[in-house]
């Protein structure tokens, strides 16, 4: 997996992950520990729906007025001694980010963790131009090392248990003493391995979670101190970020803080947040470029009932309450964005044309649970809905239009169901094998493809209510 | 500009998708129920120690012996210019510095090596928020620039009761003058830390590993 394009469809890479059984395991210890202390840090206040409220309309209006917002953003940082840039896919974000590179004759550049620049497969494009990019996130580093893909949004390694990372990091990080699998040793070697590195690299790469339109502020929000070294110890600093992160004014930071932290690592507020607007005489990076992505947002922004998906933080609640995500995990999506939000995000970032990303709004039980946990409103099961509509209109007339027209006509009067019930139960027969069925012929087949079915019962409620006797059960 | 036909097209795709697009009726911030001072400064204090880090109050006259004690066995101390001169003492002589601990001035500029090999930071703030436990630095006078608090492994953080505030947005309303000048900010909730590996949380990975506050009562 690499950016945005999924290699198989949900399904067929689903199938795999949910036969894992460290994963499941991995998987279900970390979505119900930060499940539970999610809600305690949420509980804590009591307004929380108005905040979330407040949120979605700040979004919403930064989103309706966006290219005045990006205009100021850019002539705010402008002002402050940054440079703006745009980049209307991918490859020219990834291209931007080169020429800064070589403009330096930098052959090495360390990052922190983004997601932005995962999407823009932004590592391998540099590789390619011999500029090696190092991540500085402990589970990016983790990632890395392992040429593997992040699986979480927010725990990007947290399907590799301590004796994997024990393993890579006494292969690849040379480490003279040979390192336990405690968790604090193991981050002690990260340490060690990436301080030279912050002191010395000329260059460092970040995303941005916000930027502020009227004073050109960008933002990074952090726990490690990663962030704080790439931001403020080289000399060049690029930011990308995608065009929907833009908010108009200074104060509208405020809520997000309360937001985002609460939700994604369940925390009053994560250690550390930087804000700085262009450069500064004396303190930081002398020079700041910040490139403004567009990749399939404009196409997003164009969709009525798709633009909320724009609202995102990135903060990962989504996935850490998905029944679907906690069985199938992060790979399973084949995109840098996993989850539910993924699961709406990807397909329209591929303009819903991507045959692969298509499936992925069928990637949920729509329980709702998403939408209850996001800080930001987005209705995402209203959204994966509404993606399953586009992707069947675009289908046309198909067996399974057919078949669900053939089921619209039994199911809209009670004989025709009863005859249905009758004749199904009769044809079950050669499919049910100890009173299970565990695979159904043609298109039904999708649905057993991970889970088993009961068979119909020998006498259906209808059946019973009209044996039973007047006044009593039968 | 380099890329005028890239921004071009995206403004013109962006005024295509927005148009028609209604603005939303923006509701009032919600605010929380007001609290004494006295809570508040409670509040930050449960916050601060909830964080692991260190947390003292003291009057005043309390504040150059919590220093020097907050210190604990550093060798090498950063002093930002403009820290308040009551913290330290008027020489930094033998009196106060018995155990003849070595203090670095960022003037001339310290290179990364030497901030590298420094084991604390004293430095003040520019406002600090209750609820969530946190510091703001503007690196205003007396906070030094933003490699100061990073590198050095302890952070010893010196702040009058009335710069903290109750809430977030207190602080961010506080903070806009100085980010309309420009100025970076760095806030600070606790030490570094990482949960990284299977939700273990691990505390300082790459900034100050320890984080000590001391509070002068007004």
């Amino acid at each position: 997996m690499s950016g945005l394009h999924p290699e198989q469809s949900f399904p067929q890479a689903a199938k795999a992950e949910v036969n894992n059984p460290q994963l499941r395991a991995n998987l279900r210890k970390v979505t119900t520990t930060i499940r539970e202390k999610r809600l305690k840090a949420v509980g804590e206040l009591p307004h929380w729906e108005e905040l979330r409220v407040l949120g979605a309309a700040t979004k919403d209006e930064a989103l309706a007025n966006l290219s005045d917002r990006l205009l100021e953003l850019e002539s705010s940082v402008r002002a402050r001694g940054g440079h703006v840039h745009w980049a209307r896919d991918a490859a020219e974000a990834r291209e931007l980010v080169a020429q800064i590179a070589r403009g330096h004759g930098v052959t090495e550049l360390i990052k922190v963790k983004s997601i932005t620049s995962d999407e823009i497969e932004l590592n391998a494009a540099l590789d390619a131009h011999g500029i090696h990019a190092i991540e500085t996130d402990l589970a990016e580093l983790i990632v890395q090392l392992s040429r593997d893909t992040p699986s979480h949004i927010l725990v990007p390694a947290i399907h590799r248990n301590r004796a994997e990372i024990q393993a890579l990091f006494n292969r690849e990080l040379g480490d003279p003493e040979h390192l336990s699998d405690e968790p604090a040793v193991l981050a002690g070697a990260a340490r060690r391995y990436l301080r030279q590195k912050f002191l010395t690299t000329r260059m460092a790469v970040s995303g941005a979670n916000f930027a502020v339109a009227d004073t050109g502020t960008v933002c990074v929000v952090e726990s490690e101190g990663n962030g704080r070294m790439c931001l403020t110890l080289p000399e060049v600093l690029v930011s990308v970020m995608g065009i929907e992160k833009v908010l108009a004014t200074w104060e509208d930071v405020s809520v997000f803080m309360e937001l985002l932290p609460r939700s994604s690592t369940a925390e009053r507020m994560n250690p550390y947040t930087s804000f700085w607007s262009g450069v500064t005489p004396g303190d930081g990076p002398q020079e700041f470029h910040l490139i403004l992505l567009d990749n399939g947002r404009t196409d997003v922004l164009a969709d009525e009932v798709g633009r909320q998906t724009l609202r995102c933080i990135r903060c990962s609640a989504c996935l850490n309450v998905c029944p679907v995500y906690e069985r199938a995990g992060g790979h399973a999506y084949g995109s840098v964005y996993p989850g539910p939000i993924g699961a709406v995000l990807t397909p329209q970032l591929l303009h819903m044309q991507d045959k692969n990303a298509n499936t992925l709004p069928g990637a949920s039980s729509l329980c709702g649970a998403c939408f209850d946990a996001c800080p930001v409103r987005i209705d995402i099961p209203q959204v994966l809905i509404y993606l399953r509509g586009e992707v069947n209109a675009g289908k046309g007339t198909t067996l399974e239009s057919v078949a669900m027209g053939a089921m619209r006509y039994a199911m809209s009067e009670g004989w025709r169901f009863e005859g249905a019930v009758k004749l199904a139960r009769t044809g079950q027969g050669p499919l049910v094998h100890d009173g299970q069925i565990t695979a159904l012929p043609g298109l039904l087949g999708g649905w057993t493809q991970s889970r088993d079915l009961n068979p119909f019962p020998p006498q259906s409620f209808r059946e019973w209510w009209k044996k039973r006797e007047p006044g009593g059960e039968s | 500009m380099s890329n005028a036909e890239a921004r071009l097209e995206i403004l013109t795709r962006i005024n295509r998708a927005t148009q028609g697009a209604q603005t939303p009726q923006r509701p009032a911030y919600p605010r929380a129920a007001t609290q004494s001072r006295e809570d508040v400064l409670l509040t930050f204090e449960d916050r601060i120690l909830d964080y692991r880090a260190g947390f003292v109050r003291v009057p005043a006259s309390g504040v150059r012996g919590a220093v020097r004690a907050a210190l604990g066995d550093a060798r090498r101390v950063v002093v930002p210019d403009g820290l308040d001169a009551a913290w330290l003492p008027d020489s930094l002589d033998a009196a106060w510095l018995p155990d003849s601990l070595d203090v670095l001035r960022d003037e001339p500029t310290l290179t990364h090596a030497e901030l590298d090999g420094a084991d604390a930071v004293v430095t003040g703030c520019a406002v600090a928020v209750a609820r969530t436990g946190t510091i703001i630095l503007d690196h205003g006078p007396g906070q030094g620039r933003r490699a100061l608090t990073l590198v050095p492994d302890t952070h010893v953080c010196v702040i009058h009761a009335h710069q903290i505030v109750p809430d977030v947005l207190d602080g961010v309303q506080a903070l806009a003058p100085a980010v309309r000048a420009g100025q970076p900010l760095t806030w600070l909730s606790g030490g570094s830390a990482t949960s990284d590996i299977e939700l273990v949380r691990v505390e300082g990975v790459h900034g100050p590993r320890h984080l000590r506050v001391i509070v002068i009562s007004d």
